[in-house]
């Protein structure tokens, strides 16, 4: 018998492709579930517009739920509210960390930006240090920034804040 | 070409849909909310696929992976535009028939997005120019009462933003340079500006979606772009051209030689297999 609470458990078990450390609910992108019978509609909202990974994201979800005996999954999308990395548990954080991904610091608030901001040093992952640099904003991913510790000289990914 | 919107065609008068020029011999537009949707579409569906030409030929390996990310970003929010114009339009057409299947006069893009990529210098320029017009417009959008752009403006505005600030790092960083680097990002503002008039262009399209609680104030937004500008600008010792007469047509369907280029190769694939998925 599928419910609220067991559904959110499968989807516990359901990795990001690109982070294997952290799940779909650690990322914050489920948004909503319903149970009508063994039917169940789970409503994500994207993390980058463009991430490659949406896809192969949805097909997880639904594998991993008609698995658990559900005769039915709807993967519904939404974009209201805006995806924030705010939404990432203590817990997720910790695992990025493990992983050797710094984790995200708090989003920017409010619509326009300033353009020479002061950046705050990301802490390095591996040997903790402040002493790092920014070395490109985009990296392998859309949702990563690219590092360089200075201290223990080992390059490093950044889990963006958005 | 199986599309007529050239000045010398028939003005379409059928429906409460359609809206025409006053007057004018000018080119027949769909439904508003459909039109208004896909100049935003096509602006980042175009300026994508500029960008996903550097994919392997960056400069340096950085700026050839953060030139492919900001391409992703905006085919991503094109894709969620389009898809709207797609389900308001109720014609069938998703944001992939759309993207695909559309000639060069159907584009709504500005012009300015479908200049051929030219150096590093001129692609971060135009990148700049955009990049701050985007995040002007999508926080005015954002705050719009049509819940369904709203919704992808907040979206897409997040991302705009690092693609700002990175631009306008680039453009100080080559301004105030060297003399070489300084030479070509001043010539590419030079041959660049002259196409950002059209991006502040307010129509009849405009006007008729206020209806549907979009009410862009494009004087005002003008006004902030440029202050972003100027300060860049200054900052990377650049000097903004004088007295320059813009260039506009894009979001009637008039495009540059360019587009037809451009389309040529980005639709190729999907015209090669009609209906194939993978």
């Amino acid at each position: 018998m599928l419910t609220r609470e067991s559904v959110f458990e499968t989807l516990a078990t359901v990795m990001d492709p690109e982070v294997p450390v952290i799940s779909v609910v650690d990322l914050g992108i489920i948004r909503d579930v319903a149970v009508a019978d063994e039917r169940v509609t789970v409503t994500v909202t994207p993390t980058y517009s463009g991430c490659p990974a949406m896809r192969e994201i949805e097909d997880d979800i639904r594998t991993a739920l008609l698995a658990a005996g559900a005769s039915d999954v709807d993967v519904q999308m939404t974009f209201t509210p805006a995806w924030t990395t705010d939404w990432m548990s203590a817990e997720a954080r910790e695992k990025l960390r493990a992983y050797g991904i710094a984790p995200p610091g708090r989003a920017e608030q409010g619509g326009l930006i300033t353009l020479t901001r002061r950046r705050v040093p990301v802490a390095c992952p591996f040997c903790g240090s402040s002493d790092t640099r920014l070395q490109s904003e985009f990296g392998s991913t859309a949702c990563k920034a690219i590092h360089v510790c200075n201290a223990c000289r080992q390059p490093f990914d950044e889990f963006k804040a958005i | 070409m199986s599309d007529h919107d050239d000045s010398d065609s028939p003005i379409a008068t059928s429906g409460a849909a359609t809206l025409n020029v006053a007057g004018a011999r000018g080119p027949a537009f769909g439904a508003p909310m459909v039109e208004f949707l896909m100049r935003l579409g096509d602006d980042r569906l175009v300026l994508g696929h500029r960008l996903s030409e550097w994919c392997g030929h960056g400069p340096i390996l950085e700026e050839d992976i953060a030139l492919s990310n900001l391409a992703l970003d905006l085919v991503g929010h094109a894709s969620m535009f389009l898809g709207l114009a797609g389900e308001i339009e109720d014609q069938g057409r998703d944001a992939d028939a759309l993207a695909f299947w559309r000639e060069g006069v159907k584009y709504r893009n500005a012009l300015l997005v479908e200049l051929p990529r030219g150096d590093f210098g001129f692609t971060m320029v135009r990148q700049f120019l955009f990049d701050a017009y985007s995040v002007v417009l999508l926080d005015a959008l954002s705050r719009s009462a049509h819940a369904g752009v709203a919704a992808i403006a907040a979206k897409a505005l997040k991302e705009d933003k690092y693609h700002l600030r990175h631009s306008s790092e680039w453009v100080v960083r080559l301004g105030d340079g060297t003399d070489e680097s300084h030479r070509r990002v001043q010539d590419s503002l030079n041959e660049l500006w002259r196409y950002t008039g059209e991006l502040f262009e307010h129509d009849v399209i405009d006007d008729a979606v206020a209806a549907e609680g979009i009410v862009l104030d494009h004087a005002a937004l003008f006004a902030q772009w440029e202050s972003m500008v100027r300060d860049v600008m200054q900052r990377a010792t650049l000097e903004i051209p004088e007295g320059v007469v813009m260039a506009s047509g894009g979001r009637r369907g008039r495009h540059t030689e360019y587009l037809g280029h451009l389309l040529t190769v980005m639709q190729s694939v999907a015209r090669a297999h009609p209906g194939a998925t993978w």
